[in-house]
């Protein structure tokens, strides 16, 4: 802070003068206190009676909700094997669910955008490794035992570098042009390129139901009355093998080092040395792999498949998402395992009519009470 | 600035400009050139369909005061979307509850519900029972989420319009479940319209006329036309009043219009509520013109052609809303639907019929054309998006911000914005 630039005496004593009057840590502080006063507006912590009033009200409904669930798996015939075999249920769902929040979290993390259009990679994925498994000739039953994993790896493993390139392609061709626009228009190209990917889907296989060859070994273990199948198995502990890897990766490895600091502050990482559009690409192709492999999964553990199958999933997927710290990676797995589970035990145990309705509910519930969600370090701006 | 008067030109009748009365009609003006093509082209439609199909537009007719029914909705949408910058992806919902509203209320239906008892409430009513609901509906949805970003709205207007459809069909005691309510009682109006000079149970005039029925298109096609005629005019007056000012100033960027001191929380309600009043209009009369509702009319679809038409038109343009809508409404419904029989006609007249024959995954050509829609939906947002952000008619303050975007760089200023 040097002097006035002026040149005359009477000039730097005015100078002076102004600066005794408005002393610059006032304003500093006043600044500050303004800026919290607004932020403190901003965040809805100014008077907010109902709003604590309402809490209450949602955690007695939540209580109520649960206590029903309560009684309804005490007084259920068989308690214990219905109960496990619906945890079973929960865990292949939830893992699935696992694999495509995680490709929310990561686009949503990097560049704060919805990426609409990831639940329908997921379906292209299934759709591409099924059209690859029927044009070899693939059922059940034509080649078992540990055989098929000959076929299944490199089947998956190819469906999830066309979902990578193809994800790599939307976000050159559709995001970065809009990176800088206003907010709205990503998320309008987002949702318009979920269309384009339904749209293809449509024309290529139609409105039916396409039937997935159940290729994976058939073969159960039953325990106090709970059946697991093998493809149960798989599913998790492969999901559990991939989310164990993403994270170390995007810990450990320079890329995830790059990936976190453009996520906090783009261009700070920029001047740091950072190619930001690659560091955005590479997430939009790791975010795309786990799709690919979840399509192919949810072929393979649901046995069909629909084109427009990435709409309703990818709403559950982003709660998932949301439920576990948007930007997290292990929360977006936690989320995916508590949604799939919430799912098996609603269906379960109550009206499966309402499951839909009711993951909106948490959903919403979330955004309201816990944006930050279960495990969430990045609170959605609240603006 | 000191007081330095600038001589003006007298304010006087300038060249293309129509005086009647207390308004005037800038003809230089983009928007009322168009407003008044539309209005010219909606008033003669009508008696031109007639004339084109030789006496049988009856069904042209029709379809086009469906037409309007997307017309309301799109400027409806466009005062949330386009006026406040909030992405609302389950437009659909509103619309849904309009519907409801009216079938509920106007009908039958109430009394195989536990409430055991019809209501039969006139049609002129209900437009504004529709309105309220809707706009009530509409202001509970924003308030859990108005105090989020703008992506979490987009996300949770999404679930919201998935989830109001399921629920209208999980809720089978009050909602006719999957089949819907049926036979809906039709607009009458009352014997009074006429005039004190009709006699007593007669009817001449406007009443005899304008019966609501399938078989007089024209009667529900000049309702809707005085329909949207009101909320163009009032959404209009919305727009250039206090509110509307707050609206665009939201969207332009929040935090400064905060600043401002601009309650931001009870503008973007009211953005909400307004929206979804419109849509409340769209819901009453298409209950009472087809007289069915059925939770599979309000799928994720419709909010999305509705996007697609404002995203078209243009974002906040109010002439290009009605354009883009009216557009992609022609595409939807007439185009598409009639492509496959035009392909087989033109496939059987030029002796390619072979690639028309449904083989594996090949539907046919005919049925392959009338698959389009999803993609050509995708193609719209993303190529509108991409190339021409504003629509085919931008709003003018979208133009205001590219000249002013041309004339910084052209001043070599693009710095000094960042």
């Amino acid at each position: 802070m040097d002097g006035s630039p002026a040149g005359t005496t009477q000039d730097s004593a005015l100078a002076e003068k102004a600066e005794e009057v408005e002393d610059p840590a006032a304003i500093a502080a006043r600044d500050q206190a303004w800026t919290e006063g607004l932020m403190a507006v901003r965040a809805g912590m100014v008077g907010n009676r109902w709003v604590r009033l309402l809490r209450w009200l949602v955690l007695g409904v939540v209580i109520v909700v649960l206590l029903l669930m309560a009684r309804n798996i005490a007084t259920h015939s068989q308690p214990l094997a219905y109960f496990l075999q619906t945890i079973v249920y929960g865990l292949g769902s939830g893992s699935l669910y696992a694999l495509i929040a995680l490709g929310y979290t990561m686009v949503y993390g990097i560049i704060e955008l919805i990426n609409f259009a990831h639940a329908d990679v997921v379906t292209f994925g299934g759709f591409i490794s099924l059209s690859v498994v029927t044009a070899f000739g693939f059922k059940e039953g034509v080649v078992n035992g540990p055989l098929i994993l000959l076929a299944l790896v490199p089947i998956t493993a190819g469906t999830m570098l066309v979902c990578g390139l193809l994800n790599i392609t939307i976000e050159r061709v559709a995001y970065r042009p809009l990176r800088n626009a206003p907010r709205v228009s990503p998320l309008i190209t987002a949702a318009g390129m979920s269309f384009v990917l339904e749209g293809l889907m449509f024309l290529w296989k139609g409105p039916v139901n396409n039937h997935y060859p159940d290729l994976i070994p058939t073969g159960q273990l039953t325990l106090i009355g709970t059946t697991v199948r093998i493809k149960d198995a798989v599913v998790v502990v492969l999901a559990l093998l991939l989310v164990l890897a993403l994270d170390t990766f995007v810990t450990k490895s320079k890329l995830g080092k790059a990936m976190r600091a453009t996520a906090q502050d783009r261009d700070a990482a920029s001047l740091m040395g950072i190619d930001i559009n690659r560091t955005i690409a590479a997430t939009f192709f790791i975010g795309a792999v786990l799709a690919g492999f979840a399509g192919t999964m949810y072929g393979l553990y649901f046995g069909n498949i629909v084109f427009d199958l990435g709409f309703a999933t990818g709403l559950v997927a982003f709660t998932a998402a949301v439920l576990g710290g948007i930007g997290n990676i292990r929360g977006a797995a936690l989320g995916g395992l508590c949604i799939g589970m919430f799912e098996a035990f609603w269906n379960s145990y109550f009206v499966s009519a309402w499951t839909q309705v009711m993951i909106f509910v948490i959903l919403t519930l979330v955004l309201l009470f816990r944006p930050a969600g279960l495990l969430g370090m990045r609170v959605p701006d609240r603006t | 600035m000191s007081s330095a008067t600038v001589a003006r030109p007298r304010p006087g009748p300038r060249r293309g400009r129509i005086r009647i009365g207390r308004f005037t009609l800038n003809l230089r003006d983009r928007d009322t050139v168009i407003y008044l093509a539309l209005a010219i082209g909606a008033l003669a439609f009508p008696t031109v369909a007639d004339f084109v199909t030789g006496g049988a537009g009856g069904s042209i007719v029709l379809l086009a005061a469906d037409a309007g029914v997307y017309v309301l909705l799109a400027l409806g949408l466009n005062v949330v979307v386009g006026f406040a910058g909030l992405l609302d992806l389950g437009y659909a919902a509103f619309f849904a509850i309009g519907a409801y509203t009216y079938a509920l209320m106007a009908s039958g239906a109430l009394f195989h519900t536990p409430l055991h008892h019809a209501i039969h409430i006139p049609f002129w009513l209900l437009l504004v029972v529709g309105v309220m609901i809707a706009a009530t509906a509409g202001a509970l949805l924003g308030a859990p989420t108005l105090r989020l970003r703008g992506d979490y709205l987009a996300i949770v207007t999404l679930g919201f319009g998935e989830i109001v459809p399921r629920v209208f069909r999980n809720a089978g005691d009050w909602t006719g479940g999957i089949n819907g309510l049926s036979a809906l009682d039709n607009p009458v109006l009352p014997y009074w319209v006429d005039g004190p000079w009709a006699g007593v149970g007669e009817q001449f005039g406007i009443v005899k006329d304008l019966i609501f029925s399938v078989a007089n298109p024209t009667a529900w096609y000049v309702l809707m036309l005085i329909l949207v005629g009101i909320s163009v005019v009032m959404l209009n007056n919305l727009r250039k009043s206090r509110l509307g000012r707050a609206w665009m100033a939201i969207r332009e960027d929040e935090t400064a219009a905060q600043a401002m001191g601009i309650n931001t929380v009870s503008t973007k309600l009211l953005a909400f509520a307004m929206g979804a009043a419109t849509s409340g209009f769209a819901g009453c009369f298409y209950g009472a013109k087809l007289s069915l509702v059925s939770p599979e009319n309000f799928q994720f679809q419709v909010s999305i052609t509705i996007l697609v038409m404002i995203v078209l038109g243009g974002m906040g343009s109010m002439p290009g809303v009605i354009v883009g809508s009216l557009t992609v409404y022609l595409i939807l419904f007439k185009i598409l639907p009639d492509a496959p029989n035009q392909v087989h006609s033109l496939l059987a007249t030029t002796g390619f019929t072979a690639i028309d024959q449904p083989t594996g995954d090949w539907p046919g050509l005919g049925e392959f054309v009338s698959r389009l829609k999803f993609l050509l939906f995708g193609l719209i947002l993303v190529t509108t998006m991409l190339l021409r952000p504003g629509g085919l008619i931008p709003s003018r303050a979208e133009i205001d911000v590219e000249r002013a975007a041309k004339e910084t760089s052209a001043l070599g200023l693009e710095g000094a914005q960042g």
